[in-house]
């Protein structure tokens, strides 16, 4: 397989992963944004597997397989039962509409493609032009945890982010060092259970996920 | 010889449009009724509805004006030239160059601004209603449309239909992530204006869902003749376009006489294929909502936005 | 033979104020004065329109120097191509409109000072000429005030409603405030042109001539274009249009929106291509900005119009962002030396000023026939008036299609070179703005989605299905005259569609002229037939074909289906064994806008109330009336406008302090300033 195929097939699961990632802001089932979440999970895997083999790093293969088995079966299924436990409306609940976030979220990719611009030019990589998709991936984890109203659906938008992140890094410089992206692959795990925690609290507190039960606790003026 | 060959092949070609879209769509009611279990009335039933209403007496609402009357015209007319600009057998229509994509959708939309009119015309709710929704549908899906064309005009560097398809069969096998968000919002797109399930039910009478049938409510004899026909003509249309944008191969190139039997069973293998495509998809999904439409039609400009974007991104 | 195109031009200003001074003489005989003026006016726009075509098709330019004014600043006047063609544009829809005139003021004889409108209509018509062939600030300044003043009059002519005079001081408020950032815009230029100290600045040809830093031409630009752009009913500067329109007269509101604006667009291409020069992309991304925003809301704003007359109003805001999105676009090509893509866009634009003018004119030649008809311009209370009006019918179905940029009408030629020129957008340089015109191009589509829309409402809400309002009286067809000036107009919008090349070929000097590039020759590789904007491969577009085409299969479609034996029975409309159909039961504009209100209301301000009245102990399903309020307010004006004549006032009044009425206290402020002016001299 040579550099040009394989920087083809990378820039394919860069948009695949872009994809995802607006289908995130799109979707309206809760589980169907588990299902999208794994796929995207799928695509950074396959990629990060991809541009381990073109540089030859081989612990590359390594952050794959910790991705493939975190981020599309470990977390998915820990967050489907913690919804099946605890009964969550299966709806996805917005604050803004889904047209405009899906405006805001294209005016963010063209915002990050300017924004890379600079470092596009510097770099040699075959894995440079994806940069300005990991930084909207980014962009758009963080535009999803803003305009969802439930708890769920910030967890999801932070692991969203935390994809757009890893991404970043491989596209921009060939991953991290090995040590480091165990370290945050352990975090994302404790990170998840922490959440789930953390929503049993909020329930039994509040009898809902709504974060909006979370303005109640500032000071009475 | 040589001379007659383009107007033959043009001649061929509107007949494949006029015969060939009812018998489309008699393909696609026939494997819907197999996949739900029913007994299917044969892919040639569409025929027999259409010249049963071609012989079939007029009645006509008391004030219909003209305008009820010439739409149906003007509805066959401006989809049956459409149909002969589209590079279904052959690249190389000698009127291909008469229209690029842009104007085809205009054809196109002649023909719904004379339906929405002759919905208008009697001045029943119904009517009203389906103009309304159909109007708001294609605005709707224009901007979604030309975005979709902006992509594929990106890759091929021209509007004009047979340079596309040429651009698409004659380059260098690369994956393009542009093109595939382009025909995924084509696909959508084309649910939506050819008024297939999720947006609109074709069978139903239904007043809460109708659209396109609310507005040819009134409509008898052999004006609902040509209506239908063209609307059985709109989805061949729309096929065959997805077809010569994104998978040209096999549509006869130039004035070789002996590729047109393989570009005539490459089209029927297609487009067969399509219609399998459109029955899985109305069986496995309901009719939406009339304003989940918004962001039905909102996923398709942003696939096509998509696709704009990762060809200046990643391409 | 060279015709010089000045002599004409400036004869048929002459003849206009010729016709104008004769009003008098025809004190007490109006019918004779409506024929004789309006013919005399048909007489002299056809022979500005002479002018106008010579000075394009010959591509000369011609100067005169009138002694009149203060000495030694006499006025110069000066027609080359582009004065030349919008010179065109205004007489010929003038020339039609004229003809209109002569049936449609016949009816307000009797009931208003018919002369008025005569003279008023006249000094229009010389005020819009002359501000085309003025090439000198002041002169411009004083054309262009006359033409204002004019208008004015025109609005105001029907003024028993306060309304109107409310529209027509807002409209003359806001013409003169663009008009005072022209004369700034002006100011600065001729002020780097001779110095501040001379007064030779004030010649377009100086000018023209001066070297401008760089921020001071940006400083004259946004001048100019701010200026222009608030008399051509640019988003957010429209807020007199929706009103000013509508009250005039129709055959005057068909001048103001058919070619006054466009006289706003010249300006800004004179001083922008012409005078300044373009320095910088942004000044083009601004105007595209700006542009794409009218286009938008003004068709968004127009669908949700009940009046007729407002809702072709709000399309001419829809209609001027299109060109100025043509302008932009040219001034961004032309900011990176792109010149042929430059001149395809302003081919693009020049042709929409054309088009515009025809079928926005037919438009409100139309309005005003169905108003003169039915004297209701609410589109609630029309319906069905096909079956009355054989003539005007298919003629203002011929504007819809048309402004609907439909085949094979002329709307549909310059919305397909508008999307060509944004198609080419990608070899632009910049990778920013790769990315961002192409979303302005799908906003474009959108708006041309959205006018098919709106006039498949303003078509089949007034002219098709029953009558809506409560009675019909003497609905009548149009008068002869009237009838010719819409047929005119509706042959040009079918001509200038179908045989475009033609027309290309003539206005393609205007680019060449004004950016250096010219896209006739990649144009007519295959003759006139084909229209090939950059080359045969990219995209290529036959509007006679395409005619020829749906003609052909129209009409065998209708020889072998039609001919046929076959009965046709009328009958009454299946009501589903219900009670009757009622005409109430028809969808009507605010229906029919419905879908819209829930997907763009957010962009308006609306009020929706809808509640059953009756007694629901009798039958809680089926109420005896449902009463639906619907409100809606204009952002722009309260968000915008509001704030600033709320402040005016307040610092009106608080300066309002300052009069006490007693005679001492004013003795004392005369006393206090002549202190300070004598501590400071």
């Amino acid at each position: 397989m040579n550099v040009n195929i394989a920087a083809q097939i990378n820039s394919v699961l860069a948009a695949l992963i872009l994809l995802t990632a607006f289908g995130l802001l799109v979707q309206r089932r809760i589980y169907g944004l588990l299902h999208i979440f794994a796929w995207q999970g799928l695509f950074l895997s396959i990629s990060t597997a991809i541009v381990g083999y073109t540089a030859g790093l081989h612990h590359l293969y390594i952050s794959a397989i910790l991705t493939l088995t975190l981020k599309v079966f470990a977390l998915p299924y820990i967050l489907y039962v913690l919804i099946h436990r605890l009964k969550i409306h299966k709806e996805v609940e917005d604050m803004v509409n889904i047209p405009t976030t899906m405006l805001i979220g294209i005016a963010l990719v063209i915002f990050s493609y300017h924004l890379t611009a600079p470092i596009r030019e510097l770099s040699t990589l075959v894995t440079r032009s994806t940069l300005a998709v990991a930084l909207a991936t980014v962009m758009l984890g963080l535009l999803m945890m803003i305009t969802r109203k439930k708890a769920v659906t910030q967890i999801i938008g932070f692991l969203a982010l935390e994809n757009g992140l890893f991404f970043a890094a491989t596209s921009a410089t060939y991953g991290m060092p090995l040590v480091v992206e165990l370290g945050v692959a352990l975090d994302i795990l404790i990170a998840a259970f922490i959440f789930g925690i953390f929503f049993f609290q909020i329930r039994t507190t509040f009898d809902s996920l709504d974060l909006k039960e979370m303005e109640k606790l500032k000071e009475e003026d | 010889m040589m001379k007659a060959y383009p107007l033959l092949i043009e001649g061929l070609q509107v007949i494949i449009v006029l015969l060939g879209a009812p018998l489309m769509v008699g393909w696609v009611r026939m494997l819907k009724c197999w996949l739900q279990g029913r007994q299917s009335a044969g892919p040639f039933q569409p025929y027999r509805d259409i010249s049963k209403l071609l012989i079939k007496d007029i009645v006509l609402a008391e004030n219909a004006s003209w305008i009820f009357r010439f739409a149906p015209y003007a509805v066959f007319g401006a989809t049956l030239m459409a149909g002969s600009i589209i590079p279904i057998i052959s690249v190389d229509l000698p009127l291909t160059a008469t229209a690029d994509i842009i104007a085809l959708v205009a054809l196109f939309a002649i023909a719904r601004f004379f339906t929405a009119l002759a919905g208008m015309d009697i001045g029943t709710a119904f009517g009203g209603m389906g103009s309304s929704r159909e109007m708001m549908v294609a605005s709707l899906a224009e901007p979604a449309m030309l975005m979709s064309v902006f992509t594929v005009s990106l890759v091929s560097h021209s509007t004009s239909l047979s340079h596309m398809a040429h651009t698409v069969m004659e380059g260098t096998l690369m994956l393009r992530p542009s093109l595939a968000f382009a025909l995924m919002a084509f696909v959508l797109i084309a649910i939506a204006e050819t008024g297939r399930i999720p947006v609109d039910n074709p069978a139903t009478h239904l007043e809460l869902t109708m659209i396109h049938e609310a507005m040819v409510l009134e409509y008898s004899g052999r004006h609902l003749a040509l209506i239908e026909w063209a609307g059985m003509m709109k989805l061949f249309l729309f096929s065959s376009l997805g077809i010569a944008l994104f998978f040209p191969w096999g549509i006869a190139v130039a004035d070789e006489a002996m590729m047109l039997p393989v570009a005539l069973i490459a089209l029927v293998a297609k487009l067969a294929l399509v219609g399998l495509l459109i029955v899985l998809i109305e069986t496995r999904l309901a009719k939406m909502r009339i304003f989940r439409v918004t962001e039905f039609l909102g996923s398709a400009f942003l696939l096509a936005t998509l696709g704009m974007l990762s060809y200046f991104m990643l391409e | 033979m060279t015709l010089l195109p000045l002599g004409p031009v400036f004869l048929s200003i002459l003849l206009f104020l010729f016709t104008a001074a004769i009003t008098p003489l025809f004190a007490g005989r109006p019918h004779a004065l409506v024929r004789v003026s309006f013919l005399l006016s048909a007489a002299a726009s056809l022979m500005a329109l002479a002018g106008g075509f010579f000075a394009v098709s010959n591509g000369a330019v011609d100067t005169m120097t009138l002694p009149i004014g203060l000495p030694d600043l006499p006025f110069y006047l000066r027609v080359d191509v582009l004065s030349g063609f919008f010179v065109t544009v205004v007489s010929l829809l003038g020339l039609f409109v004229s003809i209109y005139s002569i049936g449609y003021v016949k009816g307000f004889i009797g009931q208003r000072p018919v002369s008025t409108l005569v003279v008023f209509y006249c000094l229009f018509m010389a005020g819009m000429l002359m501000v085309l062939i003025s090439d000198d600030a002041y002169s411009f300044m004083v054309s262009w005030e006359l033409m204002a003043a004019s208008s004015y009059f025109l609005v105001v002519f029907e003024d028993e409603h306060a309304s109107n005079r409310r529209a027509a001081f807002i409209y003359l408020l806001i013409a003169h405030i663009g008009a005072v950032l022209i004369l700034l815009s002006f100011g600065v230029i001729a002020g780097f042109a001779s110095g501040f100290e001379s007064f030779n600045g004030y010649t377009f040809s100086a000018m023209r001539s001066s070297t401008i830093t760089p921020a001071w031409a940006s400083v004259a630009f946004l001048l100019a274009f701010f200026g222009f752009a608030a008399k051509a009913g640019m988003m957010p500067l429209h807020v007199w249009l929706p009103e000013a329109h509508p009250v005039a007269p129709s055959n005057v509101s068909a001048l103001m929106s058919g070619v006054m604006l466009k006289t706003a667009i010249y300006g800004i291409m004179r001083v922008t291509f012409d005078i300044l020069h373009i320095s910088s992309w942004w000044w083009g991304g601004l105007v595209l900005v700006l542009g794409l925003v009218s286009a938008v809301m003004g068709i968004l704003s127009a669908l949700m119009q009940v009046d007729l007359k407002r809702l072709l109003a709000y399309s001419s805001v829809e209609n001027i962002g299109i060109i100025l999105v043509c302008l932009g676009l040219a001034m961004i090509f032309a900011s990176f030396n792109m010149s042929v893509l430059a001149a395809l866009a302003l081919v693009a634009g020049l042709y929409h000023v054309l088009n515009h003018a025809m079928f926005k004119g037919l438009l409100f030649m139309g309005a005003g026939a169905v108003l003169h008809s039915t004297h209701e311009r609410n589109m609630e209370n029309m319906g069905g008036l096909i079956h009355r009006m054989k003539w005007t019918a298919p003629m203002f179905l011929v504007g819809c299609l048309s402004i609907a940029a439909l085949p094979p009408f002329n709307g549909f030629i310059s919305e397909w070179l508008i999307f060509q020129t944004f198609l080419l957008s990608p070899v632009l340089p910049s990778p920013v703005l790769n990315l961002l015109i192409p979303l302005g191009a799908a906003l474009l589509a959108l708006t041309a989605a959205l006018a098919a829309r709106c006039f498949v409402k303003a078509y089949g809400v007034v002219f098709l299905g029953h009558w809506r309002g409560a009675h019909q009286h003497g609905v009548h067809e149009a008068g002869l005259s009237m009838r010719a000036g819409m047929l005119l107009a509706a042959v040009s919008c079918l001509l200038l569609g179908v045989l475009p090349s033609f027309v290309i070929r003539w206005l393609d000097v205007i680019p060449q002229t004004l950016v250096g590039g010219t896209i006739s020759l990649s144009a007519h590789e295959f003759g006139w037939l084909w229209l090939t904007p950059v080359s045969a491969g990219r995209a290529s577009y036959s509007a006679p074909i395409v005619f020829l085409g749906i003609l052909l299969v129209v009409a065998v479609v209708y020889m072998i289906f039609h001919a046929r034996k076959t009965s046709i029975r009328r009958a009454p409309v299946w009501d589903c064994g219900f009670g009757k159909l009622t005409n109430r039961m028809q969808y009507n504009s605010t229906s029919f806008a419905m879908p819209l209100r829930r997907i763009f209301g957010f962009l308006f301000g609306i009020k929706e109330v809808a509640r059953a009245a009756g007694d629901p102990a009798l039958s809680p399903m089926f109420m005896d009336r449902y009463i639906y309020h619907l409100k809606m307010r204009d952002r722009i004006w309260y968000g915008l406008y509001k704030p600033v004549s709320d402040a005016s006032f307040w610092f009106a009044r608080r300066v309002g302090r300052l009069q006490h009425g007693r005679i001492q206290i004013y003795l004392l402020y005369s006393f206090l300033t002549l202190i300070v002016l004598l501590v400071f001299a």
